[in-house]
């Protein structure tokens, strides 16, 4: 005997795992089974075994044959399959037919990621008018006509009375004469001031917060605005609280936070200082609590505000304000 | 504002370096914006040793002089007299940027070059000397830097004061703030004056008509002056601050300004008539020339000082050239005076002329400091000027300065500043920056703020003052509690959220224009007379022409997007606005702001790509989005309907639509007019649609009701007829869905065809019915009686007839 049974079905099957194509198939079959194969050439070696072990080695060499024969069969069919499959295969490569989708300005990007954070602080919205009258933009805030306070933003005017206003802040006094305290809302808007230069468009947009209720302090303010400001940009940016001066909040403060760019160690963004100013605060003025009703003994709150376009531009690195403003669609379609 | 740190050392020790200085100044309200040497200058300036001089062979006056430079020998021509062999004098390179202004550069004179300059004190602003080589004595190295041989180093900041803070419009403000930081003493400036008589009396007097407007006046005499230069320590003074030495007695009174805060004045006594001075307002469209020579047209509610007969200044805001010290002025009378910070805000307005004696006076300057810094002047210009000074003051003060004394509840102080410090901390605190604390009863203080402290009025402003010397970093963060309740429905800002999200998902980009536009963008979209949408809202100051107006429409803001996208190489634009328009009700109340949203389409129906054509967008493809945009939004009952003859001229005739819902005009749709996209000098069709935003929320749908999903199947029927081309297709579907037939469950417009065999002026139009029942499965039996009486009733109707 020259292979046993077992040896030849191995070598078989590992033939046939390795055949790369139908010709190699056709070819093991035949060297298996074929009138010269290995398999035919046992089966008829076996009229030398002895004769107690013919029956068994006849009935091995048979079941083998059946086996190898339904072995190639498989393999052939599959070799069938893969060949149909890459013939009518496609070029997933391709894009797909395009679902045109549009862009949200990145404004409008920013101030939702804003009045989100504060919405889920416990902050309702409030809106109001873009042109206001003279009262609610300065007069209730506590900054009376011919006070230099005035000279802080370049108004456009309508008439003596009537104004673009200038900052949200108008909504604190219109939200504190509709309700009484408790008064929580962020004011999200437009605001023009007469200015325009890298830095500076006629019209941009803030963000004013206003928190009144009963004990709200100073630290409040401070936790509020961390809160935020680690969330608008992240858990590492610190916050700086330095003394500033806005008619309509005593004690006042300016807020800054540790450089975005340069992490405080002083780049062109940041004028070389660490910091850059991103929010005006402050406790609520009693003389803007006075001109609502409310009573300065029982309530204090703190208000805020903030340009939208400023911590657009710390979050995207965008150099210039005007462009938002100019449409282009190369720049719109980056965000 | 700007100071020096070496000006400040005259009142303060300062005991940190400058960039400790910056930050602990802005960390108690005064932000330092900018820090800078101000020899800066020097940089190309070193130590030069005279090797040879030589006479320049073409001009008797110059030499040409070997200057050593440590490792190099330069030519230098020279025009100084003391230039001589061995000398050491600064030399400065080509490049420098000498004090007056003048960039050095190589040069040739005579036909020699010269490689630099051999600098008078004067030229470098280190002295008064004009004559000559500014001869440096010492063992100094040529070539070794100025401002290291001279020990030459002044730190220059800016300070961004707010303007409650008209204290600090001074050094000794600032030094103040140093000095309450550092918890040191403040050195004031000496000064004692004791008159012995009062011969100032005889001389002049001061009479002031119009109180209100000025307060206080103070004023002394000074003789036998002699009008010269200043010293130079004064000079280099103003010169740190960035103020130009004029003459000693100017410059005197600008120093002390400086120096203290209050502004004075100096007039030529013997130029005012009846040497006296009468303090009232100006006549209405009065003339008066400034120091400056302009004439200025003054109003009855400008303070003027006068003399005898006229005007001589401008209280407050400028002196006149009428009484100004000259070369030859003898006798000086110094104003020190105190006016109302509105007044002169108003008259500093009106004229269009901002002083730093206007500055400080519209903030508000010490009453109390008037006799204080007119003693420093007169003293001043007594030793700098030779000038005796006419023993006695003039102090006419018609309204006394009274400060109000303020209760502080500290435990209310610290409650809402979130501290828990003790009366005494407080007291500390507040006494440092020179208030004024009594302890009244148990946590009580009584506080009297300083003088020049004109901000502080309330407890409130008391807490800023405890806050920001306490340092605000030091004061605990923590987090207010806000208790779940019913909240205010957010409305507006939902309603556009929503509109703007499903804008981009139906492939749209969001632009923001400015709300202004020029008023004729009026004339550019056709719109008619009467339009309310030419009742624009201008601006008493705008920027320029394109920005005069509030913007009445959104429409020409995006036209004007895709003319810019256009010209970018752009084909296709998508574009939406969501935004206010502003129609004017009269200027003197608010207008009437309603939110739009305004859509554009231009160019192909889809983005390029292999898989479809680039086909030209048109009519239908706006529409789909309108109604794809409309459905999303649940507006009820939304039909389109064409627009009426000549009520949109921007939108071209025939190819526009109203939008209605619940019967209310809601906005518009369609292409916009030829003529306005030649008049944006545009080169291609665009379609647009306009929503009102304000009215279309109410027209949403509120509640939302099942219905049981049909149990039975549907059966459709055709009916193809033929109808005159300018029956709307919308009409005829509307004429089915409203026939009184009850198993009708829905009607489609199947198709439509004109051409062959279809007769001119007439269109193919077919209809599919779809029939259901509720009861059973409908049967032809069923459905073909009702499709005939259908078909009859179309054709009756519509005078229409059957195809074939």
């Amino acid at each position: 005997m020259e292979n046993s049974i077992e040896e030849i079905e191995a070598e078989a099957l590992q033939e046939l795992a390795a055949a790369a194509g139908k010709d190699e198939i056709q070819e093991l079959s035949v060297t298996y089974l074929g009138r010269k194969g290995k398999l035919t050439r046992f089966l008829r070696n076996i009229s030398n075994l002895p004769p107690d072990k013919r029956p068994d080695a006849g009935k091995s060499a048979n079941i083998l044959k059946k086996r190898l024969e339904e072995a190639f069969k498989t393999a052939f069919e599959k070799m069938d399959l893969a060949e149909a499959h890459r013939v009518e295969a496609i070029d997933v490569s391709l894009p797909g037919r395009p679902f045109p989708l549009g862009t949200l300005h990145p404004i409008t990007q920013i101030i939702r990621e804003i009045c989100a954070i504060f919405q889920k602080l416990g902050f309702d919205i409030a809106e109001g008018p873009e042109v206001e009258s003279d009262y609610y933009n300065f007069e209730a805030l506590n900054i009376p006509k011919n006070h230099p306070a005035r000279d802080m933003q370049d108004t456009f005017y309508v008439s003596e009375n009537i104004v673009l206003r200038t900052h949200t802040s108008p909504l604190q006094v219109r939200m504190m004469e509709k309700q009484k305290p408790p008064v929580r809302i962020v004011a999200p808007g437009k605001v023009y001031r007469c200015d325009s230069d890298i830095t500076h468009t006629p019209m941009f947009h803030q963000v004013e917060g206003l928190l009144v209720d009963q004990d709200i302090s100073f630290g409040d303010l401070k936790g509020v605005l961390t809160a935020f400001v680690q969330q608008i940009f992240d858990e590492q940016t610190s916050l700086r609280f330095r003394p500033s001066f806005f008619p309509f909040t005593e004690p006042s403060a300016e807020v800054d936070i540790l450089c975005v760019m340069c992490r405080g160690k002083g780049c062109r963004v940041c004028s070389q200082t660490g910091w850059l100013e991103v929010l005006g605060s402050g406790m609520v003025h009693p003389a803007v609590f006075e001109n609502v009703g409310y009573d300065i003994s029982r309530y204090t709150g703190f208000a805020f505000g903030m340009g939208v376009e400023r911590i657009t531009m710390l979050k995207y690195g965008i150099d210039d304000i005007r462009k938002f403003f100019e449409n282009d669609h190369r720049f719109l379609k980056q965000f | 504002m700007i100071v020096s740190l070496s000006w400040l050392e005259d009142y303060v020790s300062i005991q940190m370096d400058v960039s400790s200085l910056a930050d602990a100044l802005t960390m108690v309200g005064l932000e330092v914006e900018a820090v800078w040497d101000r020899y800066t200058y020097l940089n190309t300036v070193v130590v030069g040793k005279i090797d040879n001089v030589s006479p320049h062979p073409k001009a008797d006056k110059l030499t040409i002089c070997k200057v050593n430079t440590g490792d190099r020998q330069l030519d230098i021509i020279c025009g100084a007299p003391n230039a001589r062999k061995g000398m050491l004098a600064p030399l400065a390179f080509p490049g420098t940027v000498l004090p007056n202004g003048k960039i050095l550069e190589n040069s040739v004179i005579r036909g020699i070059k010269s490689e630099g300059m051999l600098c008078s004190e004067n030229e470098l602003a280190l002295g008064n000397q004009t004559g000559g080589l500014m001869e440096l004595h010492g063992n100094f190295q040529p070539g070794t830097a100025l401002a290291k041989a001279l020990s030459l180093s002044d730190h220059v900041m800016e300070i961004g004061l707010t303007p409650n803070r008209p204290d600090c419009l001074s050094i000794l403000g600032i030094a103040r703030e140093i000095a309450a930081i550092q918890k040191t003493t403040l050195k004031y400036p000496e000064c004692s004056l004791k008159d012995k008589s009062s011969d100032v009396f005889h001389m002049t007097s001061v009479t002031i008509n119009d109180p209100e407007h000025c307060p206080r006046y103070c004023a002394r005499l000074l003789e036998n002056i002699v009008v010269g230069h200043s010293p130079f320590w004064m000079q280099d003074r103003l010169l740190s601050v960035g103020l130009r030495p004029i003459n000693a007695i100017v410059d005197i009174t600008n120093f002390v300004m400086m120096e203290t805060g209050q502004p004075l004045h100096a007039f030529d006594y013997d130029r005012l008539a009846q040497n006296r001075i009468v303090v009232r307002t100006a006549k209405d469209k009065e003339v008066f020339t400034t120091l400056d020579g302009k004439k200025r047209e003054l109003n009855s509610e400008t303070l003027m000082i006068c003399d005898g007969e006229k005007p001589v200044a401008i209280g407050g805001v400028m002196g006149g050239e009428n009484s100004e010290i000259q070369v030859d002025t003898t006798r000086v009378l110094i104003e020190s005076a105190c006016f109302d910070p509105v007044s002169i805000r108003k008259t500093s307005k009106y004229l269009g002329l901002s002083t730093d004696a206007s500055h400080r006076f519209e903030r508000g300057v010490d009453p109390d400091g008037t006799v204080k810094a007119l003693n420093r002047a007169a003293s001043l210009m007594s030793d700098i000027s030779g000038g005796h000074i006419v023993s006695g003051l003039i102090d006419e003060h018609p309204i006394p300065s009274g400060t109000k004394s303020i209760e502080l509840d500290t435990a209310y102080a610290n409650r809402v500043l979130g501290l828990s410090l003790n009366a005494s901390h407080i007291q500390t605190l507040l006494e440092s920056v020179g208030f004024l604390v009594q302890s009244a009863e148990y946590r009580q203080l009584v506080v009297t703020p300083p003088s020049f402290r004109v901000d502080v009025s309330r407890p409130q402003d008391l807490m800023e003052e405890i806050a920001r010397i306490y340092g605000y970093d030091k004061i605990p963060t923590t987090f207010p509690l806000i208790p779940a309740q019913r909240r205010i429905p957010s409305g507006q800002w939902d309603f556009r959220g929503q509109i703007k999200d499903l804008m981009q998902s139906l492939g749209f980009n969001e632009v923001i224009n400015y709300s202004f536009m020029d008023e004729k963008a009026c004339d550019l979209l056709e719109l008619d007379a009467n339009d309310k949408r030419r009742k624009v809202l201008p601006i008493l100051n705008p920027l320029n022409e394109d920005m005069a107006v509030m913007r009445t429409c959104l429409i020409s803001g995006l036209l004007k997007a895709m003319y810019l996208n256009l010209s970018q190489q752009m084909k296709t634009l998508k574009i939406f606005e969501v935004g206010n328009t502003f129609i004017s009700q009269g200027n003197d109340c608010l207008p009437v702001e309603n939110e739009y949203l305004a859509v554009l389409w231009t160019g192909s129906r889809n983005d390029h790509s292999l898989h479809m054509k680039d086909i030209d967008c048109d009519f239908y493809d706006i529409k789909g989005a309108a109604e794809a945009l409309l459905r999303s939004l649940e507006i009820q009952d939304v039909i389109f309907t064409k627009m009426p003859e000549n009520s949109c001229q921007y939108t071209k005739a025939g190819h526009s639509a109203r939008i209605l819902s619940e019967g209310k005009d809601i906005g518009l749709l369609g292409e916009v007019d030829p003529k306005v996209i030649s008049a944006f000098d545009l080169k291609q069709k665009a379609f647009i649609f306009e929503l009102d935003l304000s009215i279309m929320p109410s027209l949403t749908s509120k509640t939302k009701q099942f219905k049981p999903v049909p149990r039975f199947p549907a059966i459709y029927r055709d009916i193809t007829i033929i109808i005159d081309k300018h029956i709307e297709s919308g009409e005829v579907v509307e004429m089915v869905r409203n026939a009184n037939e009850s198993l009708i469950e829905s009607v489609l417009l199947y198709d439509l065809y004109e051409g062959d065999p279809i007769p001119k002026g007439h269109k193919s139009i077919t209809l599919r019915v779809i029939y259901r029942s509720a009861e059973k499965t409908l049967e032809d039996t069923d459905v073909t009686p009702v499709t005939e009486r259908i078909a009859k009733e179309l054709l009756n109707r519509l005078n229409a007839s059957l195809p074939g």
